[in-house]
């Protein structure tokens, strides 16, 4: 059995043991996207953008630039999304990244600031020739797992008792909490419709996703989230209500999240600004936008694809059956 | 009134829900990457002992309690009340029934005990972990079984009953964990 603790230098051979574990999915992670002729990127950690998301924080730091009086602010990426997104446009063709990326104030048994992510994106490939080759991916470092694909709605029914999630009410969604023993939820408005819907997700059906009725691992893909949630995924061509935007859940935990690809720049710009909008109402810090990312959408606009991005430290915790992701993270793991 | 906000919780917080200081034994963020983040929580009510579970979006502030542990010295027992002193300061504490209700059996005056006091008022009271206790009931036992092999119910000087060797005998003093209400061994 792994250990419960994080990996230390004192640990002699187990702490050996464990790099070469990481060290090895790093390896397969990589020997998988080289077999298939996708390319390798390194794209910049600091940005002078930064993601308007309103869930998502981007920690920040002052860098003395030649020219200026004072320093200027750049931001650490929460993801490689924008700078890969460029390379689309510029015709870099299929490419993956696999390094750290940085998001503030989550720690978690699933969550660190500083973490691993593999994110990568395919030319020509629908939502679901994507979660083809994740599923694969999964396999190839888990074993031969089923896969389980449902859409959004159908999870709603099947995992909750919601036959129809986009029509139900936030009483609806109050009462299956209640059906399900879910502890009492503090600070949600009564007719937050949003909100109760994503809290029978998270509190109700997540962690009956990836698990077969008989308890082993599997994988489900969740498709097609509302619209509101597409961040910058497509809008289904036949449903406007719904997003080609997928998830991916094992053992009740979520692993990757992709989309088939938003290509039209005027989308993008409306989209950052209703996230800052949703900031500012919310007293959260306006951020740059990747002006460089825009202006590459509209001169080179980005080829049809779809991509997805993956929690690397999640993948190796359940390759390890460890409690806690900082088990399988060296230096740098903080503590919740 | 100081309030913390969910960005501050961690095991061991003290904090008021309803008006009864709670403290904090589990605190469990949970962030879907698109959507709004929660704090599961579990706490127990320290006035009633109940563990409870809530999730609070996160964000939002609950108020802080005055709680604080400090030692204390149990005194006496006037028949209502339970008295406690500061044994620097020499302030005294009164403890209702209902704050010593589950540990009236194992206070010895004079004895120092970690009491928890909320604004002021004693609302538990931890006797030390292991005491020493006379009997004042048991039944004989059998002559000669010094191996401890079975046991009897045997009445302390407090009132309190636990389960001692055959071989204990009336008007022995002996060691029990106030934790686990159980006999640890003779006092010499």
């Amino acid at each position: 059995m792994p250990s419960n603790r994080p990996f230390s230098l004192s640990e002699g051979d187990s702490l050996r043991a464990r790099l070469q574990k990481r060290s090895q999915l790093l390896q397969t992670v990589r020997a998988f996207f080289y077999a298939r002729q996708v390319c390798e990127v390194d794209t910049p950690l600091l940005s002078s953008a930064a993601t308007p998301d309103v869930h998502l924080h981007s920690l920040s730091t002052q860098v003395q630039v030649p020219g200026t009086k004072d320093p200027q602010t750049y931001y650490l990426h929460t993801s490689p999304e924008y700078p890969m997104k460029r390379l689309l446009c510029e015709g870099s063709g299929d490419i993956f990244f696999l390094g750290k990326v940085f998001r503030d104030g989550d720690v978690s048994p699933r969550h660190q600031v500083e973490f691993t992510m593999l994110e990568w994106y395919r030319l020509g490939f629908s939502m679901f020739d994507l979660i083809e080759e994740l599923a694969g991916l999964l396999k190839s470092v888990l074993g031969d797992l089923t896969v389980e694909t449902l859409t959004y709605q159908q999870a709603f029914k099947t995992y909750a008792g919601i036959d129809d999630i986009f029509n139900a009410s936030a009483a609806e969604c109050q009462a299956c909490l209640t059906r399900f023993n879910v502890p009492e939820i503090v600070g949600v408005d009564n007719d937050d419709k949003v909100l109760w819907e994503q809290l029978v997700l998270t509190e109700v059906i997540e962690s009956q996703l990836g698990r077969t009725p008989t308890g082993e691992n599997r994988i489900t893909v969740l498709t097609h989230f509302p619209a509101r949630e597409a961040a910058l995924a497509q809008i289904s061509a036949d449903n406007p209500k719904v997003a080609e935007r997928f998830e991916v859940f094992i053992n009740g935990m979520e692993l990757a999240n992709g989309y088939q690809e938003l290509a039209e720049a005027d989308i993008y710009r409306a989209r950052f600004n209703e996230s800052l909008a949703l900031r500012q109402a919310n007293n959260l810090p306006a951020v740059p936008l990747d002006e460089n990312l825009l202006q590459t959408l509209q001169a080179k606009p980005l080829p049809d694809c779809s991509g997805v991005a993956l929690g690397f430290d999640r993948l190796f915790l359940l390759q390890q059956a460890f409690s806690d992701i900082k088990q399988g993270i060296g230096f740098g793991a903080l503590k919740s | 009134m100081a309030t913390y906000s969910t960005t501050e919780f961690k095991g061991g917080l003290k904090f008021l829900m309803d008006g009864q200081p709670c403290s904090i034994v589990e605190n469990t963020q949970v962030s879907p990457g698109k959507g709004q983040a929660f704090n599961r929580v579990k706490y127990r009510n320290l006035i009633t002992g109940k563990l409870v579970e809530k999730t609070f979006k996160s964000g939002e502030k609950v108020e802080a309690a005055d709680v604080v542990d400090t030692d204390l010295q149990y005194l006496y027992n006037d028949g209502e009340f339970w008295h406690f002193m500061d044994a620097t300061s020499f302030d005294q504490f009164q403890a209702e029934e209902a704050a010593v209700a589950d540990v009236t059996k194992w206070l010895i005056e004079q004895d120092m005990c970690t009491v928890t006091l909320f604004n002021g008022q004693i609302i538990s009271v931890t006797p030390p972990k292991q005491i020493t206790l006379e009997i004042t009931d048991t039944d004989p036992g059998l002559k000669g079984d010094s191996q401890g092999t079975g046991g009897k119910p045997a009445t302390l000087s407090t009132g309190a009953v636990v389960q001692v060797p055959l071989f204990v005998q009336l008007g022995e003093s002996i060691i029990v964990n106030t934790e686990k209400g159980e006999y640890i061994s003779r006092a010499k």
